[in-house]
C-alpha cells in the first residue's frame, strides 16, 4: 500500500505542473495501480477539480479528456456510433463496472502497461496525446511515440482521435473473462492499408502495418513475444495470427 | 398428532425456508469477526520467511519496538514453545503436532517469523521494515515427489508428535502411509481383458472464500483470554490454542459470529495464535485481518496430489480390479495431511463397488518447502475422482462403450456392501436414477460425443460420477441444547459453525418439525465454546446428517419431557397425553394446557424447567452420491474450452431446503469449474508463490460460468435425520473429470494435469495432429 | 487533513490521513457493510456510490470524497431489503459476505440500465464475486425482482 504524505487538490493545470516537478511527487490516476505500489509520495496531485474529466466531440476528432473514466470511454454515444463497438470492446472486459468507473483513460494511457487494453486499441486510431509541460504550453505527441518515451515530469491532459474514417475491430483473449488478456489487437484500415497493434505480448502494445491480411499477420507474429503467468510466448505468436485474421475478417464483413 | 419416535418431516423438512440471518446479511448488518472486534485493539501485523527453507540466525527487534506505537514485536524467543497443531480436529488430531507459534527454523516462503502489534497499522507496517533478520539457508525440497526418504529434513524436531495411526515419521519426512487392499488385484489384473494404467496430477488450488481469515481477541472479566473468530471449529480452536499457549482450556473462550466463508480453509486455526499470544502476553485487544496475498501465501490450500490408477476390465465393460497410488503434498506442516489423502480412494473406488473383485489403494503424504495444505471443500476426494472418473472414460472408449452405460454396469447400487468404504453398506443410493435422470437433462444420447459447428468450434459432451460422506463415523460428535422458554419457545444451541451454508435454519427446521412448531419459535445459537454443547465442527459433510441427528434426538427427549410434565399438571396418564405442537391434551379425561401456560408454569416453584442436550457419534457415514455432465464449446484453433451447460442429479437423501441444497450445488459445481480450467497456485524456482492475489488468482466470475441444471433423487438414508445425509462437499467433484472427459470427446486428448488451461489444450490438440501426421 | 463527505445523507467531517482509503473512512464512520476482500480491487466487496455512481472504494482515497456525496449500503436499507429478500428466497445470500457490496452494484444497475438483457446484467456484475453461490441464483433474484417491479409500477 502507497504511502502519501500531502494531498493537492490542483487548482490550476499550472500549479498541478509546478508540483508534479518535484520528484516524490505524483499525478494521481485512477488510484488502481499507484495504490498497490509500496512506495511514497510526498504530495499526490489531484486533478479532479480540472475539469478534465469530459469527452468532447467535434466535426474532427474526439477529445478524451485525461479524467474520464474507462466507463466514461466505454459508454460514450458518439464513440460507440463512430468506431462501433470497438471502444465498448475494448474495456468491457477490465474488471468491473465499478472499477471502470475508477479507473481514467489519462492514467492507463500514461502508464504505458503492456496488459493495456485501450493502449491497445489507440495504437491502431489516429491518435496524439495532449501534454502539459508548464508555462501554458500543450504539445501533442502521437500515441506511438508517446508509447516509447520515458514518462516524465509533464501533465497528461487528454488523448485526441482525429475523424479519419478508420474502421477498426477489437479482439482479445482472455483465461477468464475479466482477467487480463493473454493477447490483445485491435486491427484497422485506411485506404486499404492494414494496421495492427498488438496487446499483452506481455510487454506493451506494438503496432505494425501492411498492404493485406497476410502481410500483417506475418509482421506481427515478428514481434517480440515473451512467456508469463498467463501463457507462453509460443502460444502468444499463435494467439496473434488468430486474433487478427478474425478481426480483420470482421472488417471485411462491414 | 405424531408419535414422538417418528421422522416423518412436517411442515418444514423439505420446504424451501429463508435462512435466519437473511434479513442481516442483506442488509450489510455488522455481523462478521471484524465488525465486532473491540474498539481501538492492537492491530496485528506478520513479518514473513523470504526463504522456502531457512534456519533464524539472528533477529533484532530493538528498532521496531521504537516506534510510536508500537505495543510489542515477538518473535520465537518471546512467545511460548508447545508444539501444536492448527488442524481443526477431533482429539487425538490425525495431523502431527508440528508447530510453534513462531519457530526459530521457518519451512516456507511466507512462514512466520515475527508478530507486530501496535495502534494503527502504518505503525505496525512501519515496524515490519524494522525488523532485522538474519537467516542459514537450508536446501529446500520444492517438488514433493523428491520428499520421502530426502536427506533434507524439514521437520528434523525430536518434539515432533502424532497420533498413532498416521504411520508418519518425521525423520522420513512422512505424516501418512496407508496400504489397504480388498482381494488379490494382481491376480485379477492377469485375468483382465484390458487394463489400464494412468498418472495424473493435481495442484493446490484456493478455497478463495471472500472474508480473509480474521480473529480478534481480548480479555473477559473472569481473566480468561476470548477468541473471536470467523472459524469453522471453535472447539478445536480452544483446545489448539491452549496447547500452543500452555494454558489451561478453562482459560479460553471461542466465539464464532457470522462467517464469510469456510470451504474447509476454516477448519484450520490459520491466525488465531496471533491475536491469541498477543492479548494473553500484553492483556489488550487485538486483532488480525489478513490481507488477500496473507490469505492465498500463508493459508490452508488443497492438497497437491499425483495419483496413478489402474483399471482392469473385461471387454463386456466389467470393472474387475482397481488400484490406486496417491503421494500428496502437505506442505511444510502436516495439517489435514494424514486425512486427505485417504478420500482420494475412499471415495472413488467405492462407486464402482458394484462388480469389482479386488482393490487396492496405497496412500503417501510427504512434507515439502510448500505452504501448508489443509482442507478445501471435497478434502482429497476431487484428487481421487478426476483420476478415477478420467480412466474409467478412457476405459470405456478403449472398449467402445458409451461411457454413461459402463457406469450403469458397474456403479454402486443400493444394499452393496463398500468394500473400500469402512465395510459400511450402501444403505441410501439412488446413483442409477442420478444417472439415468442427469442423460434425459443433458440429452446424452443425441449430444454423446461431439459435433463440430459451422464456425468449426467443437461441441463435446464428459460425464462424471462422484460420492462423499457425511462425518467422520467414530470420531466426529454433535450436541446440541434444545431449552424450552416463557411461552413455549425453544432455544436450539449448537457448536456446529453455519458458515452460510444455512445450517443454522436447517437444524431449525428438524427441530420444528419434531416439536411441531412454527419454524420462528426456534432461536438457534452458535457458537460460543462457553455455552455451545461440544460438536466438533462444520466439516467433513457432518453438520446436516450428524448434527441434525442430535437435533431429532434432543427435540424428541424434549416432547417426551413436556409430555411427562403434562401428565403431572393434567394428572392424565403419560401414554396418554396428546401433544400438537400448541396444546397438551389428556386422551381421556379431555383436559388441556397450552404449551404456553405449561411452559411458564414450569418457570415457577416446580423444579421442572426443560432443557435438553442430546447428540452423540455415527457409526457409519452415508455417502451422497451425484452424476453430473458438461457440454462444453471448444475453439480447435485456440484451446479456448467454454462450459455451456452444466447438468446434474443429486443423491443427498431427503432434501431438508431445497433452495440451499440447489445453491450448494451451484456454488460447489462452480468452483470445481474453476479448478478445471484455470483455478492453481505457481512456484518460482525459489519456492515463491506467483498467484498471491486475485489479479494472478482468477476464480470464476458470473460471465465465466454456463447454464446450470440441478436435479435432486433422493434415497432415503434409515440413520439420517429424516433420511437426509450430505451435500456440502460432494457437490464439487465432477466437473473437474467431466469437462476433462468432454475436451478428450472433441479432441482425443485425455489431460492429465489440472487446470486445464487453453493452452494446454492448444497443445494437446497439436502434440496429436503431429502424431497422426507422423 | 480535514475533509467534509456527505455520508449517506449526513454531513461527515474529519481529520484524515491523506492515504487514507474511502473503504477505510467508511468502516471508521460505522458504515460496516463496506469489506473488504484484496487489495487489488478484484472482489467488488467494498463497492459503494460516488455522487450517486458505484466504485471500488478500496480504488478511491478519501481526500478524493471531500466535498462529495457517499452512500453505502447503510443508506439505502429500504431497497437493500426489499432486493434482498427476493435473494434470501433463492438462498442466494449464502454467508452473505459479498452481500453489500454486490447489492450496492444491483441498485447502481436498476438506476442505469433500462430492462437490461442477461448479458447486460452479468456484465454490470461481473466485478462482484461471490464464491458460495455460483451465481445463477443471483440471476434467479434479479429475475424476479425486476418482474415485481414492473408489475408495481402497472
Amino acid at each position: 500500500m502507497i504511502t502519501i504524505r500531502e494531498y493537492l487538490k490542483a487548482d490550476s493545470l499550472e500549479q498541478a505542473w509546478s508540483a508534479n516537478q518535484k520528484r516524490p511527487n505524483r499525478v494521481l490516476g485512477g488510484m488502481g495501480w499507484m495504490k498497490m505500489s509500496g512506495g511514497t509520495v510526498s504530495t499526490a496531485i489531484d486533478l479532479s477539480g480540472l475539469g478534465l474529466d469530459q469527452i468532447e466531440e467535434t466535426g474532427e476528432e474526439f477529445v478524451i479528456g485525461a479524467m474520464a473514466t474507462l466507463r466514461q470511454f466505454e459508454t460514450h454515444e458518439g464513440l460507440e456510433k463512430y468506431f462501433r463497438g470497438a471502444v465498448r470492446e475494448s474495456v468491457r472486459h477490465i474488471v468491473g463496472v465499478q472499477f471502470r468507473n475508477c479507473a481514467t483513460v489519462g492514467g492507463s494511457v500514461w502508464l504505458r502497461a503492456g496488459f493495456s487494453d485501450p493502449l491497445t486499441l489507440l495504437l491502431a486510431l489516429d491518435c496524439a496525446v495532449e501534454l502539459y509541460q508548464g508555462g501554458g504550453k500543450t504539445v501533442q505527441i502521437p500515441i506511438k511515440e508517446f508509447c516509447q518515451m520515458k514518462p516524465d515530469n509533464s501533465i497528461l491532459t487528454a488523448v485526441h482521435i482525429r475523424k479519419t474514417g478508420r474502421q477498426v475491430v477489437y479482439q482479445s483473449f482472455r483465461n477468464t473473462e475479466t482477467d487480463f488478456p493473454v493477447l490483445a489487437v485491435a486491427v484497422s484500415r485506411l485506404d486499404g492499408i492494414y494496421r495492427a497493434a498488438v496487446g499483452a505480448r506481455p510487454a506493451k502494445a506494438m503496432a505494425v502495418t501492411a498492404q493485406n491480411v497476410e502481410q500483417l499477420i506475418e509482421r506481427a507474429q515478428a514481434l517480440p513475444y515473451r512467456d508469463n503467468l498467463r501463457a507462453s510466448a509460443e502460444y502468444r505468436t499463435m494467439l496473434a495470427g488468430v486474433l487478427i485474421r478474425r478481426a480483420a475478417e470482421e472488417l471485411e464483413r462491414r | 398428532m405424531r408419535r414422538p419416535d417418528s421422522r416423518e418431516p412436517g411442515k418444514y423438512v423439505g420446504a424451501p425456508i429463508v435462512k435466519k440471518d437473511a434479513e442481516a446479511l442483506v442488509t450489510g448488518k455488522p455481523v462478521y469477526a471484524d465488525d465486532l472486534a473491540p474498539e481501538n485493539c492492537l492491530i496485528i501485523k506478520i513479518l514473513r520467511s523470504p526463504h522456502a527453507h531457512a534456519m533464524i540466525r539472528e533477529i533484532d527487534t530493538s528498532k521496531a519496538k521504537l516506534v510510536p506505537g508500537v505495543e510489542c514485536v515477538l518473535t520465537y524467543k518471546d512467545v511460548p514453545q508447545h508444539r501444536f497443531t492448527q488442524a481443526g480436529q477431533t482429539y487425538l488430531e490425525a495431523s502431527p503436532y508440528d508447530r510453534y507459534i513462531l519457530d526459530r527454523h521457518v519451512r516456507f516462503v511466507g512462514d512466520e517469523v515475527a508478530i507486530v502489534a501496535a495502534d494503527t497499522e502504518k505503525a505496525a507496517n512501519k515496524a515490519l521494515k524494522l525488523i532485522k533478520v538474519e537467516y542459514d539457508l537450508l536446501p529446500a525440497i520444492l517438488d514433493y515427489r523428491e520428499s520421502l526418504d530426502n536427506e533434507i529434513l524439514i521437520h528434523p524436531e525430536d518434539d515432533w508428535s502424532e497420533s498413532d495411526w498416521s504411520h508418519g515419521d518425521n525423520k522420513r519426512n512422512s505424516v501418512y502411509h496407508e496400504d489397504v487392499h480388498y482381494g488379490d488385484v494382481d491376480e485379477i489384473f492377469s485375468e483382465c481383458d484390458e487394463v489400464l494404467e494412468e498418472t495424473y496430477h493435481t495442484i493446490e488450488d484456493q478455497q478463495a472464500m471472500m472474508e480473509p481469515f480474521t480473529a480478534n481477541c481480548w480479555m473477559d472479566t473472569f481473566g480468561r483470554l476470548v477468541i473471536q473468530s470467523a472459524t469453522q471449529i471453535p472447539f478445536h480452536v480452544r483446545r489448539n490454542m491452549a496447547t500452543a499457549l500452555g494454558i489451561p482450556k478453562s482459560k479460553i473462550r471461542v466465539i464464532k459470529p457470522r462467517i464469510g466463508g469456510g470451504f474447509g480453509a476454516k477448519q484450520t486455526a490459520v491466525v488465531e495464535r496471533f491475536p491469541a499470544v498477543v492479548t494473553w502476553l500484553t492483556g489488550k485487544p487485538s486483532k488480525i485481518y489478513y490481507t488477500r496475498e496473507e490469505t492465498m501465501i500463508a493459508g490452508s490450500a488443497r492438497h497437491e496430489m499425483s495419483v496413478r490408477v489402474k483399471l482392469g476390465a473385461m471387454r463386456d465393460g466389467t470393472i474387475r480390479a482397481i488400484e490406486m497410488h496417491v503421494l500428496s503434498n502437505t506442505g511444510a506442516y502436516g495439517e489435514h495431511g494424514p486425512t486427505t489423502i485417504g478420500l482420494a480412494g475412499h471415495k472413488s473406488i467405492p462407486l464402482y463397488g458394484g462388480k469389482y473383485e479386488a482393490f487396492r489403494f496405497v496412500a503417501d503424504t510427504v512434507y515439502s518447502n510448500h505452504p501448508s495444505a489443509g482442507a478445501y471443500r471435497g478434502y482429497g476426494a476431487p484428487q481421487g475422482i478426476f483420476a478415477m472418473e478420467n480412466t474409467v472414460n478412457l476405459m470405456a472408449a478403449k472398449l467402445g462403450i458409451d461411457p454413461t452405460r459402463i457406469r450403469e454396469m458397474n456403479m454402486l447400487h443400493e444394499g452393496d456392501l463398500m468394500t473400500a468404504y469402512n465395510n459400511e453398506i450402501a444403505n441410501s443410493c439412488a446413483l442409477d436414477q442420478c444417472m439415468a435422470r442427469c442423460k434425459e437433462m443433458m440429452n446424452w444420447d443425441s449430444k454423446f460425443p461431439a459435433k463440430t459447428l459451422p464456425n468449426g468450434h467443437i461441441r463435446s459432451v464428459g460425464v462424471a460420477m462422484a460420492m462423499q460422506g457425511s462425518c467422520i463415523n467414530y470420531i466426529d460428535e454433535a450436541n446440541v441444547t434444545i431449552k424450552m422458554n416463557d411461552d413455549g419457545f425453544y432455544s436450539l444451541l449448537v457448536g456446529s459453525t453455519d458458515m452460510g451454508t444455512g445450517s443454522d435454519t436447517i437444524l431449525a427446521q428438524m427441530a420444528a418439525d419434531v416439536l411441531e412448531c412454527d419454524v420462528d419459535d426456534i432461536v438457534t445459537y452458535g457458537v460460543d465454546t462457553d455455552v455451545s454443547p461440544y460438536d466438533s465442527g462444520s466439516y467433513a459433510s457432518s453438520t446436516t446428517y450428524l448434527t441434525g441427528n442430535a437435533v431429532v434426538k434432543a427435540a424428541e427427549q424434549l416432547r417426551a419431557n413436556i409430555a411427562e410434565q403434562a401428565a403431572k399438571i393434567l394428572e392424565c396418564p403419560k401414554d396418554e397425553v396428546e401433544f400438537d405442537g400448541k396444546t397438551l391434551s389428556c386422551v381421556s379425561t379431555g383436559a388441556s394446557i397450552t404449551l404456553s401456560d405449561l411452559a411458564n408454569q414450569l418457570q415457577g416453584g416446580t423444579g421442572s424447567w426443560l432443557s435438553v442436550t442430546a447428540g452423540g457419534n455415527s457409526p457409519v457415514s452415508p455417502p451422497p452420491y451425484m452424476v453430473g455432465m458438461v457440454e462444453i464449446n471448444l475453439d480447435p484453433e485456440t484451446g479456448k474450452v467454454v462450459p455451456i451447460k452444466y447438468t446434474t442429479c443429486v443423491d443427498c437423501g431427503t432434501v431438508v431446503n431445497p433452495n440451499l441444497a440447489r445453491v450448494q450445488t451451484e456454488g460447489g459445481l462452480m468452483q470445481g469449474l474453476g479448478m478445471a480450467l484455470y483455478e492453481g497456485q505457481s512456484y518460482t524456482g525459489t519456492g515463491v508463490n506467483r498467484m498471491r492475489n486475485f489479479l494472478q488468482y482468477k476464480i470464476p466470475t458470473r460471465i465465466d460460468i454456463p447454464e446450470i441444471e440441478v436435479d435432486f433423487r433422493e434415497s432415503y438414508e434409515p440413520t439420517g435425520p429424516f433420511g437426509a445425509k450430505s451435500i456440502g462437499e460432494i457437490v464439487i467433484n465432477t466437473p473437474s473429470p467431466a469437462i476433462a472427459h468432454a475436451i478428450f470427446n472433441a479432441t482425443g486428448v485425455m489431460h492429465h494435469e489440472l487446470p486445464i488451461t487453453a493452452e494446454q489444450v492448444w497443445r494437446g490438440i497439436r502434440e496429436k495432429q503431429k502424431e497422426q501426421d507422423a | 487533513m480535514e475533509i467534509k463527505v456527505k455520508l449517506n445523507g449526513k454531513m461527515v467531517a474529519d481529520h484524515i490521513e491523506p492515504d487514507m482509503l474511502l473503504l477505510d473512512f467508511c468502516r471508521a464512520h460505522h458504515c460496516k457493510s463496506v469489506k473488504r476482500g484484496c487489495e487489488t480491487s478484484n472482489c467488488g466487496l467494498c463497492t459503494v456510490w460516488l455522487d450517486g455512481k458505484p466504485v471500488l472504494s478500496c480504488n478511491v482515497l478519501a481526500a478524493r470524497a471531500d466535498g462529495h456525496e457517499v452512500t453505502t449500503l447503510e443508506g439505502l436499507q429500504e431497497e437493500a431489503k426489499e432486493f434482498g429478500m427476493f435473494l434470501a428466497r433463492e438462498g442466494g445470500e449464502q454467508c452473505g459476505f459479498c452481500n453489500p457490496g454486490f447489492i450496492m452494484n444491483v441498485l447502481a444497475m436498476k438506476r442505469e440500465l433500462v430492462n437490461p438483457t442477461d448479458d447486460e446484467i452479468k456484465e454490470y456484475l461481473a466485478g462482484n464475486l461471490c464464491r458460495c453461490s455460483g451465481y445463477a441464483s443471483h440471476m434467479r433474484a434479479i429475475h424476479k425482482w425486476m418482474e415485481s417491479r414492473k408489475e408495481a409500477a402497472e
